[in-house]
C-alpha cells in the first residue's frame, strides 16, 4: 500500500505545481465559451430564439428580476420552505437514526420499513398534500422535510454503526460514562456521515420545496415558474431556472463545504493525491 | 445468542406488520374518505394494477424510466471515462458538470417541453434521461480517477493501445463505482419519471395520480401511491442483484484483501 501512494505522490505534487495558475484561466474560459454557444446557437437560429431565448437575453431577464422585490419575496419563500424542511428533518432525522444506529435490535426492527419507505418518491405524495394539508407552507415544508428525512437517517444509523468498537471498549473500561462515550466517541466518529447526509439532504429538500411551488401553487419560485409557464413567458422561465440553479448550486457548495471541514480528520482525506 | 437472534428476526418481521395493522386501526377509526382503510387501497390496488391498467399506465412509465436509464449510462460512462482520465478535460468539464447536478429537475420541466416540442415520450425519456446521468458521469470520473497510477502507467510501458486498457483496465477498475452511480439513477429515474408524467401525459402512473387528484378519487390515488412505492423498492432490489451477480470477482476480491 506505501509503495502505491509515493508513486501516487509525484505525478500528483508535479501536476499541481504546473497547473496553478491554469485553473481559474481555464475555469473562466469554460463558462465564456459556453456562454458563447448559447448565444450563438440561439442567434444563428439553429434553435430558434423563441425556444431558446439567447445567454444576453436570458441574463437581463434575470438581471430585470433582480431588481424586483416580488423576485425576492418569492425567492424567500422557497428558502424559508428549504430550511424548515431540512431543518424539521435534522432534527428527527438524527436523534432517530443515533437511536436505531446504537441497538442491533431496534436497527433490525425498523430495516424493512425504512429500505421500503425510503425509495418512495416524495414528489408521489403531493396530489395528497394538497388534497389534505392544502396549497400552503405547511404542505411544502412536509414535503421537503419527508424527502429530506430518509438519506440523513440512514447516513446517521451508517455513521452511528461505523464506530470503533476498539476504542469504545477501551473507554468503557476505563470507566468512561455512557454520556461521555456518546459525545466524545460516538458523534464526533459519526459526524462525517452525518456531514454526507446533511448534502444530500440539503439538495433534496431544495428539490421538493420547489417542486411543491411548481405544482400545488405554494409561494415561491416555483410558483413564479408555474406562471411564467402558464403565461408564456419563456424567456422568464429560462431566467428562473438560472436563478433556481444558481440557489441549488450555493447550497450544494455550502454544504460540500462544511462535509468537507467535518471529514478534514478523517483517514480518506489524508490520502495524497486524491 | 440464538435467543438473541430469533428475537431479531422475529422483530424485523412483526414490526412492519404492527406498523401496517396500525395503519389500517387508523385509518378505520379515522373514517375518512381521504385517508380510506389500508384495506380498501389494497384491493383498489389489486383491481387496478394486478392487471387490467398494468398495460396502459405501468408499462409507459416502465419504458421510459428503461430507455432514460439507458442513454444515461451510455453516456455517463461514455463521457466519464475520457473526462476521468484527462486533466484537461476536467478542467474544462467540470464547472458545468457542477452547476447541472445541482439544479433541482423541476425547473427544467417546461424547458424540455419548449426546447423540445413534445408532450409525449421525447421529453419525457430527454428529462429522465438527463438528470439520471449526473449520477453515473461523477461516479464514472471518480472511479477512473482513484485508479492506481502505477497500473496505468505500467500498462502504457506495455504498448497496450488505449482501448484496450479501458476495456481491461479502466472500465473493469471503475465499475464498481460506476455501479454505486447508476443505483442512485434508478431511484432518480422514478422520482423524475413521476415529475414529467404529473407535469404532461396522457398516460403512466404520474398521469392516474394527476387525474385521480383532479377528480377527487381518493383510493385510487392512494393506490398510485403505493405502486411508485413497490415500483421504487422493486427496481432497486432488482438492480442490487444484479449488481451483485455482475460484480461478484469485486466482492471476492475484497473479501481476499480483508
Amino acid at each position: 500500500m506505501a509503495s502505491t501512494e509515493v508513486a501516487g505522490t509525484l505525478p500528483a505534487t508535479r501536476e499541481r505545481r504546473r497547473g496553478r495558475g491554469v485553473e481559474p484561466v481555464v475555469f473562466v474560459l469554460s463558462i465564456l465559451s459556453a456562454l458563447v454557444f448559447w448565444e450563438l446557437i440561439s442567434r444563428t437560429g439553429v434553435i430558434s430564439q423563441r425556444d431558446l431565448p439567447a445567454a444576453s437575453t436570458s441574463f437581463n431577464e434575470l438581471w430585470s428580476m433582480l431588481q424586483t422585490s416580488h423576485f425576492w419575496w418569492s425567492f424567500a419563500d422557497t428558502v424559508r420552505g428549504w430550511f424548515l424542511g431540512l431543518t424539521i428533518a435534522a432534527v428527527l432525522a438524527i436523534p432517530i437514526g443515533i437511536l436505531l444506529g446504537s441497538s442491533e435490535l431496534a436497527s433490525s426492527a425498523f430495516h424493512i420499513p425504512i429500505e421500503f419507505l425510503r425509495p418512495i418518491p416524495s414528489a408521489a405524495l403531493i396530489p395528497v398534500l394538497f388534497l389534505t394539508i392544502g396549497t400552503n407552507l405547511r404542505s411544502e415544508v412536509f414535503l421537503a422535510a419527508f424527502g429530506a428525512f430518509w438519506p440523513l437517517l440512514v447516513q446517521t444509523i451508517y455513521g452511528v454503526k461505523d464506530v470503533d468498537p476498539v476504542a469504545l471498549e477501551t473507554a468503557r473500561s476505563f470507566g468512561v460514562g455512557r454520556f461521555e462515550r456518546f459525545w466524545r466517541i460516538k458523534l464526533p466518529s459519526a459526524a462525517p456521515y452525518i456531514a454526507t447526509g446533511l448534502r444530500i439532504s440539503s439538495t433534496v429538500a431544495l428539490i421538493l420545496a420547489f417542486t411543491a411551488e411548481l405544482f400545488m401553487g405554494t409561494p415561491g419560485l416555483g410558483q413564479l415558474v408555474n406562471y411564467a409557464q402558464s403565461y408564456g413567458l419563456e424567456t422568464q422561465l429560462y431566467a428562473l431556472a438560472l436563478a433556481t440553479g444558481f440557489l441549488g448550486l450555493a447550497i450544494h457548495l455550502g454544504f460540500s463545504a462544511i462535509e468537507k471541514r467535518a471529514l478534514r480528520w478523517h483517514p480518506s482525506q489524508r490520502v495524497v493525491g486524491t | 445468542m440464538s435467543q438473541r437472534r430469533a428475537l431479531k428476526i422475529g422483530l424485523e418481521i412483526a414490526v412492519p406488520l404492527a406498523i401496517l395493522a396500525a395503519w389500517q386501526a387508523y385509518t378505520v377509526h379515522l373514517d375518512s374518505s381521504k385517508f380510506p382503510r389500508l384495506s380498501t387501497i389494497l384491493v383498489e390496488f389489486r383491481d387496478m394494477w394486478l392487471f387490467s391498467q398494468f398495460g396502459t399506465h405501468v408499462v409507459p412509465s416502465l419504458e421510459r424510466i428503461g430507455l432514460g436509464l439507458a442513454i444515461a449510462v451510455v453516456v455517463g460512462i461514455g463521457l466519464g471515462i475520457p473526462i476521468g482520465l484527462s486533466r484537461w478535460a476536467r478542467l474544462w468539464t467540470m464547472p458545468h458538470i457542477e452547476f447541472w447536478r445541482a439544479m433541482p429537475p423541476p425547473a427544467l420541466l417546461p424547458i424540455t417541453v419548449i426546447l423540445l416540442h413534445s408532450i409525449g415520450n421525447t421529453q419525457k425519456v430527454a428529462f429522465i434521461a438527463f438528470f439520471c446521468l449526473f449520477p453515473i458521469l461523477l461516479n464514472t470520473i471518480d472511479g477512473v480517477r482513484s485508479i492506481d497510477p502505477t497500473l496505468l502507467e505500467t500498462a502504457r510501458s506495455y504498448n497496450i493501445p488505449q482501448h484496450e486498457r479501458i476495456r481491461r483496465l479502466v472500465l473493469p477498475a471503475a465499475s464498481p463505482q460506476i455501479a454505486a452511480g447508476m443505483r442512485t439513477s434508478v431511484s432518480l429515474a422514478v422520482i423524475t419519471m413521476v415529475l414529467a408524467e404529473y407535469f404532461s401525459s396522457t398516460n403512466g402512473v404520474g398521469y392516474v395520480l394527476l387525474i385521480s387528484k383532479n377528480t377527487f378519487q381518493f383510493t385510487p390515488m392512494w393506490a398510485a401511491i403505493v405502486l411508485i412505492g413497490v415500483l421504487g423498492y422493486v427496481l432497486n432490489v432488482l438492480f442490487l442483484f444484479a449488481e451483485r451477480r455482475v460484480l461478484a470477482w469485486h466482492r471476492g476480491w475484497r473479501a481476499s484483501q480483508a
